[in-house]
């Protein structure tokens, strides 16, 4: 019976143990077949240069459209969450609202965060459809924002609510209002957390490929203004490999490399730059 | 001298006064914008709707989703091929991610000791964080041609480009975030309850299984059903490996064609064939519904969840 029972301890222990292993190779195997198909096709010309005549045949010219516009579709989109982000986040803590209002609106939020990148994108296409604006860098832009502004706020959310009551006591019973302790204290103490939200944030919107794909539209050329399309990294990539010529699918292979460079860098990062900035506040 | 003192005291006064209107003023505003996320929402509903109202006016709603016929230039637009298929790759991916994360969560929450679980967490964040097109290119270099020799060992002919791809992709894609919710959940009971039965004598997974998983099964449930819905709306990846035929799968290996990618895929064409992109809001619109529904119910007994264990 004892056997049995510890045989029992053994196996289960053993299956968790695989599981776990094959969950993180899975990791290890998408990170070494992205490195080494997309390492020899990654070099100098590919990012600095934008598509030229035959480039969808093979010929010459780089992706640089793509990462050009992706960094200012997610950059822009992360500054728009941060703006209005921001704000909401403070607004859900019970200095300003009631906690059912706070309760129901964070998870209104999460609900939003859940909802898929291709709904925002269709509600985005309405948008402009209805507005009569085509695809360009501002429809992107206001429909990656809406994707990464739930998870912001939730985000930051979380943090700000860390932060320890009597601080804000102290700041309160020194004569400042609510709302100059928010900014004097409860930012200051939330910063790291913030920052780090803010920077995943950044390494999402850079990745989602649905939510631009009617809104942003594709074009060859670095972008000039808002109000034109504007090419990204995973259209990029989603576009290159499904045409059948081997030279084409290279980029793709190089265009995912970078931007899986991009959203390893930014989590590394944000964990990193959290955990310096978090020197400088209380625990 | 007094005069000077009185002067201080109302310039304090007016700047207090000015001070508390400030902090009024911020409050109402704040509360605007958290007022105008709820209005957000319910627009994002509304604007589908309402593209989505020009065909449900000529066909019912029933007919749309349970016909299998698509064909936009007849103004056939029957879902049923794209809700067969979100089905079934949802539903396999979950068959074949549920165990493995289910154990590997009981991993890092009862068994891993903490330097092992903190290095593990932001691995699985990693995994989180990957960007759905690479999984897909991924998907279309690795998993597909495995399941051609999978699928042509078995007898079939296929072309890997299938069902099977498709939810082996999502499995994958859900993986990290069931992990992370389930962990969560599994630390959250309380170490007496596990004291108490191995204090009885109990091997430590008739612990975990007889009490742990016992008492958090509800959070387990909504890490499962917050996986599904992930799934289910989960875009780009599946588009790129699933074979995106519209008919309702046949076999494993047969391709099949979900929701997302239906849309997906048609916008360029949809403004110039009638009620074309009427049918794909709509099923945007189903998507919305359907992902939020299981999105709240998964939060609500989560929230239930944290409130029993405190």
């Amino acid at each position: 019976m004892n056997k049995r029972r510890q045989l029992e301890e053994r196996f289960f222990r053993l299956c968790m143990v695989l599981s776990l292993i094959l969950v993180l190779s899975v990791l290890v195997a998408i990170l070494l077949t992205v490195f080494v198909k997309g390492a020899p096709a990654l070099n100098l010309a590919m990012i600095t240069q934008t598509p030229k005549g035959g480039y969808y045949l093979g010929k010459e010219g780089g992706i640089a459209n793509a990462i050009v516009g992706s960094l200012c579709l997610a950059g822009g989109a992360t500054l728009l969450s941060l703006l209005a982000g921001l704000p909401l986040a403070f607004a859900l803590q019970r200095e300003y609202s009631k906690r059912r209002t706070a309760g129901v609106t964070r998870l209104v939020l999460d609900v939003l965060w859940g909802v898929p990148s291709i709904v925002y994108g269709a509600f985005g296409f309405v948008i402009m459809q209805y507005l009569g604006v085509r695809a360009s860098m501002l429809g992107g832009i206001l429909t990656l924002t809406l994707v990464i502004l739930p998870f912001m706020v939730r985000a930051m959310d979380e943090v700000i609510r860390m932060v320890p009551l009597e601080l804000k006591e102290i700041s309160y019973a020194a004569g400042a209002t609510v709302w100059e302790t928010s900014l004097a204290v409860v930012l200051r103490q939330a910063l790291p957390g913030i920052v780090t939200a803010v920077i995943l944030s950044f390494g999402r919107g850079i990745g989602d490929a649905a939510a631009i794909l009617f809104t942003a539209g594709y074009t060859d050329y670095l972008p000039r203004s808002v109000m034109d399309p504007v090419a990204s990294l995973p259209l990029a990539i989603f576009f290159q490999i499904a045409t059948p010529i081997p030279e084409v699918q290279q980029r793709a292979y190089a265009a995912a490399l970078l931007l899986l460079i991009i959203v390893l860098v930014v989590s590394l990062g944000s964990r990193v730059l959290g955990q310096r900035l978090a020197r400088n506040i209380l625990h | 001298m007094g005069r000077a003192w009185g002067e201080m005291g109302t310039r304090v006064i007016h700047s207090l006064r000015a001070r508390s209107r400030q902090d009024r003023v911020v409050a109402w505003v704040l509360r605007i914008a958290l007022a105008s996320v709820n209005v957000l929402t319910v627009l994002i509903a509304v604007g589908l709707l309402l593209k989505s109202m020009p065909i449900l006016r000529t066909q019912s709603l029933g007919k749309l989703l349970l016909s299998s016929t698509w064909k936009p230039l007849q103004s056939q637009f029957g879902l049923l091929p794209f809700l067969s298929g979100t089905i079934a790759t949802t539903v396999l991916a979950m068959l074949l991610a549920v165990p493995v994360c289910l154990l590997s969560a009981v991993y890092l929450a009862e068994y891993a000791r903490s330097r092992v679980r903190n290095w593990i967490a932001p691995v699985i964040d990693l995994l989180a964080g990957i960007p759905s097109v690479v999984y897909g290119l991924w998907g279309v270099l690795v998993i597909v041609p495995a399941v051609r020799v999978l699928g042509k060992a078995l007898g079939y002919s296929t072309t890997g480009y299938s069902l099977l791809a498709g939810a082996t992709i999502l499995g994958i894609m859900v993986a990290p975030i069931i992990i992370s919710i389930c962990t969560e959940v599994l630390r959250a009971v309380p170490t007496e309850a596990r004291e108490t039965a191995l204090a009885l004598g109990l091997t430590r997974w008739e612990v975990t299984r007889h009490v742990v998983l016992c008492s958090s099964r509800r959070g387990i449930l909504a890490a499962v059903v917050l996986g599904f819905a992930r799934a289910a709306g989960e875009t780009m990846a599946v588009l790129m490996v699933v074979g995106n035929v519209p008919r309702v799968p046949s076999s494993l290996f047969a391709p099949a064609y979900p929701l997302p990618a239906l849309i997906a895929n048609n916008y360029g064409e949809m403004m110039s064939i009638p009620m074309y992109d009427s049918a794909l809001m709509m099923a945007a619109f189903v998507l919305l519904v359907v992902v939020a529904l299981f999105n709240l119910a998964a939060r609500l007994a989560l929230l239930r969840f944290a409130r029993d264990e405190q």
